[in-house]
């Protein structure tokens, strides 16, 4: 029997469990002998002209070792990086410090390093920076008012880059609908906030290459960042890649404080370590999502939708990053899963005066099938027709064959109908329903709300010619055990054990003598690294094809050695040997194969495109409609994705999406006042999800597997938080709809829920 | 510098520390225990629990100064005297209790902790119980079910003992 589809306990655990995972401050590396820390001082204020800087009490404190300015950085010749892509205002420079102006509270201005950890944070507080305060761009509408003036001078604008073209909108889209609803929606701005903060450790060797150990989601693109920021060729950078404490997007590439921890390694010719605290990390690493949305949709009143427009205001924060790219997956999925005869959307991209948005869990998806979602129960609510219904009406059909969207989206495979109904099944929605008219009828204080949302999604994109590919190498040894190299790079998603388990379905050698590596640039020079829940689809797709093809290695020389006909022999995986047709003796394994010469294949697997997983989403709460507190309940989950080749970590991805996503909906949410200043700096002020807050989740297996790769899988990471966070939104409203509420923006606090009810009903508190 | 005496996971040891250093990373940077992580630096996160005097503390807000005298256990300590994993770590990887892992260690002592006080907790209790440490992979589903299937392990084993006796 294979082994694939079973609930195979993951190979990493007992190491997290005893001695902990090694992560980039746990790393003890002979190269990393006497290394010394570095601290960053930060801007205390959104937006200013730095007037002086003065660093000389920090040279003369305990410890210190250096201190290093911009000014430091910049006659070393290094350069402010440029927005990503060309379409983006190339004037929108970031310096890795601060020189003449700081754009943000958190920005580093000033590098300091110490003899001891604990040294920098006194020798930092002794560093004076003399600011002249600018008027914050704190919001996306003062952005594009211009009315607090530009982050950027030489830009000649806050816009950073548009998606779309508005001026090409349709003005009779909504013509012939006989309900039109439209709202301004918020999707609100959150922090990924890894478990594990930004960290890093650099050591340059006497062959005058640099050894940076960073946290990361794939080293082959942080090693290309590293290169850009430090003016570095390939061959002097290798990145090792450390155990990964979480990252949801947010570990991508490398950052300017890991630059400026490989530089000072440089300068001072010894080792540096970096590690961030909580409040620098809620300050600094990209924060996500961060749009506003005007959505408007028309139909009929049976419940057809004719026309969807989706208008899109990203911001960007203080420099272009991820964040500025994101609207333009948010357009690429506008009309989701639903066959809507006329649909539109462009987007703008704005900078604030705020922490950089990047991308998080979903990374543009999500705000898609927000604004969709909230859409169909605006236009439910406005045509009297059941949520569920107006979902079966216009979800798109069964199909089999390809469905290239009207925004280029060439769907792979979708039965989204089958979700919603099992979903609901196993909900019980007819009862839900009941038990809420009973509580309405009774005017019960603690109401009763359902929430739908289904969804598709677009797992394993990639910008490579030829279509997304990943490549792996499977080698067997002498001994019986095999290594797997990786493109791939896991940070929870346990692919030592599934890749492990792809090998060992085809080669028959027991998962526990299986190593996979990933991670290190030397070992792995190309890879597109984890994120976009690319990972099994095409790193796994190529594991099986790598081993696929070291089979075709082995037969030929297993045809050698038995002196038979390659075609005359079998493998057998019990076994992990060849031998001949009705001959089982005169057998040779893999093992054996390998000695006389090394037995390995590296191989690319290519899809021919990416994959687009889709299901339904229940959620039920409870609200307090005296105190707009709400309670989730339940959350019950169909998650398409394909063919699951290991359902005990599918359903953790599953799990940690549903409560990432629902967080968003009802307790995240990063806050600025009005003058640009973080209100929501550490766990104490931003509402982190914790166990009291959610429910056990309710899932439901659902398999249609793509034609787009051997395995039949699409991607798991992400589904879950594109899906929960529309479900539970509307489950909120769901529950004060009767009262008159239509809308309540994320995240639903008890003090709006509480405002939208009084609102509704012509209180003056609201 | 002062100088502390204390029984880190039944090991007796001495050493001369700022007075300042915080347990966490007493044990993190002079004992070489790493399991232990800081997550936060709000007493928020509970990546740093350990057991002091067999009770969970966060580490990130203790003083070593303050450990003086007393015991402190860290996820390093409760693997078994085998070097397999004990009750409550073979839980959580029997029932995928974790991803990345960095939680993992003070989640483990956490619900040490808490099975202690309360040998057979409900779900809700479980939740409570659990509510200083975070978690941003498994949406705390798995890590229940790890922390009840530790529980019903743990009952069972002492079942299973006195049975033995009585036999």
């Amino acid at each position: 029997m294979s082994i694939l589809g079973t609930r195979v306990l993951r190979t990493e655990d007992p190491g997290f469990l005893s001695t902990g995972g090694v992560y980039a401050e746990d790393v003890q590396d002979e190269r990393l002998a006497g290394a010394c820390y570095l601290h960053f001082v930060r801007s205390t204020v959104a937006h200013a002209t730095i007037r002086s800087i003065d660093v000389s009490a920090a040279k003369e404190a305990e410890g210190v070792i250096a201190v290093y300015t911009g000014a430091d950085l910049a006659a070393a010749g290094l350069a402010p990086s440029k927005p990503m892509m060309p379409n983006m205002n190339q004037a929108m420079l970031a310096p890795l410090l601060a020189t003449d102006t700081v754009r943000f509270v958190g920005e580093p201005v000033v590098a300091v390093i110490t003899e001891e950890m604990y040294q920098g944070e006194d020798a930092i507080e002794l560093v004076d920076i003399d600011y002249d305060i600018l008027p914050s761009v704190a919001t996306m509408h003062q952005a594009l008012s211009g009315e607090r003036g530009l982050l950027f001078a030489d830009a000649g604008t806050n816009v950073v880059c548009t998606f779309g073209d508005e001026s090409a909108s349709n003005r009779d889209l909504f013509e012939g609908c006989e309900v039109v609803a439209s709202q301004v929606i918020q999707n609100q701005r959150v922090a990924p906030a890894p478990m594990e903060s930004r960290s890093g450790a650099a050591a340059w060797g006497e062959d005058g290459r640099l050894t940076a150990w960073i946290p990361n989601q794939g080293a082959q693109g942080t090693k290309g960042a590293l290169m850009g920021m430090l003016g570095l060729k390939p061959d002097q950078i290798r990145v090792i890649t450390p155990d990964v404490g979480g990252a949801f997007g947010a570990k991508f590439g490398a950052d300017s404080e890991h630059a400026v921890t490989c530089w000072a390694a440089m300068q001072l010719g010894r080792p540096v370590r970096w590690s961030e605290t909580r409040m620098e990390n809620l300050l600094v690493m990209p924060h996500g999502r961060a749009q506003e949305q005007k959505i408007t949709i028309g139909g009929m009143r049976d419940g057809t939708v004719l026309a969807y427009r989706l208008e899109i205001i990203q911001d960007c924060g203080a420099y272009p990053k991820a964040g500025a790219f994101l609207p333009s997956l948010t357009r690429l999925m506008t009309p989701g899963p639903y066959n809507i005869p006329r649909a539109e959307s462009w987007s703008t991209s704005v900078v604030t005066n705020t922490t950089p948005v990047g991308a998080y869990r979903g990374a543009g998806r999500p705000e898609a099938a927000a604004a969709v979602d909230r859409a169909m129960d605006l236009f439910a609510d406005a045509a009297g027709v059941d949520p569920a219904e107006v979902r079966r009406k216009n979800l798109l059909p069964k199909f089999t064959e390809p469905l290239t969207t009207a925004f280029g989206a060439k769907y792979d495979s979708g039965d989204y109908v089958a979700g919603l109904e099992k979903a609901l099944e196993a909900a019980g929605y007819q009862g839900l329903l009941a038990e809420q008219a009973k509580r309405r009828a009774n005017g019960d204080a603690l109401q009763l709300g359902i929430g739908l949302s289904s969804y598709v999604e677009i797992t394993g994109p990639g910008g490579e010619a030829g279509g997304p590919n990943e490549n792996g190498t499977v080698e067997v040894h002498p001994d019986g055990t095999a290594t797997v190299l990786t493109g791939t790079s896991p940070h929870g998603q346990g692919h030592q054990t599934v890749w492990a388990m792809l090998v060992s379905d085809e080669l028959g050698i027991p998962i526990d003598k299986i190593t996979v590596k990933w991670g290190d640039t030397d070992l792995v020079p190309k890879g597109g690294g984890t994120g976009g829940s690319r990972s099994l689809q095409l790193g796994g797709a190529a594991v099986q094809q790598a081993s696929r093809e070291l089979l075709d290695v082995a037969r030929e020389r297993a045809a050698a050695a038995l002196e038979a006909a390659p075609s005359d022999l079998v493998f057998d995986t019990e076994t992990s040997a060849f031998s001949v047709k009705g001959d089982p003796d005169v057998s040779v394994p893999l093992s054996t194969l390998a000695e006389a010469e090394r037995l390995f294949v590296r191989s690319v697997f290519t899809a021919p495109g990416p994959t687009f997983p889709f299901g339904t989403h229940v959620a039920v709460v409870e609200v307090d409609t005296e105190t707009g507190k709400v309670f989730l309940r339940r959350v019950v989950t169909v998650d398409d994705a394909g063919t699951v080749i290991n359902p005990l970590l599918a359903e953790g991805q599953r799990h940690g999406g549903i409560a990432q996503g629902a967080a968003q909906a009802f307790l995240e949410e990063v806050v600025y006042d009005d003058d640009g200043n973080p209100l929501t700096a550490t766990f104490a002020d931003y509402p982190f999800l914790s166990a009291t807050e959610v429910p056990s989740f309710e899932l439901v297996d659902m398999e249609t597997p793509t034609s787009y790769n051997p395995l039949g899988a699409k991607g798991i990471g992400e589904a879950g938080s594109i899906g929960s966070t529309p479900a539970v939104q509307n489950a909120v409203i769901d529950a004060v709809s009767h009262l008159g509420v239509t809308h309540i923006d994320m995240p639903t606090s008890p003090q709006r829920v509480w405002r939208a009810i009084n609102a509704a009903n012509g209180s003056k508190e609201a | 510098m002062t100088e502390i005496k204390l029984t880190v996971n039944g090991v007796t040891r001495s050493d001369e520390v700022e007075p300042r250093l915080l347990l966490v990373h007493y044990l993190r940077e002079t004992v070489g225990l790493r399991a232990a992580n800081v997550g936060c630096d709000t007493t928020s996160c509970g990546a740093c629990t350990v057991l002091l005097d067999g009770e969970s503390v966060k580490s990130c807000t203790v003083l070593a100064v303050q450990a003086s005298g007393r015991s402190v256990t860290t996820a390093e300590g409760v693997v078994e005297a085998d070097g397999s994993l004990g009750v409550v770590q073979t839980a959580f990887r029997e029932n995928h209790g974790l991803q990345c892992g960095f939680c993992t260690p003070g989640m483990v002592m956490a619900a040490t902790s808490l099975l202690a006080e309360n040998p057979h907790p409900t779900e809700q209790e479980v939740r409570e119980g659990l509510e200083g440490n975070f978690c941003r992979c498994t949406g705390y589903h798995n890590i229940v079910r790890a922390v009840l299937a530790a529980a019903d392990k743990l009952s069972g084993d002492s079942a299973g003992a006195q049975a033995e006796v009585t036999a």
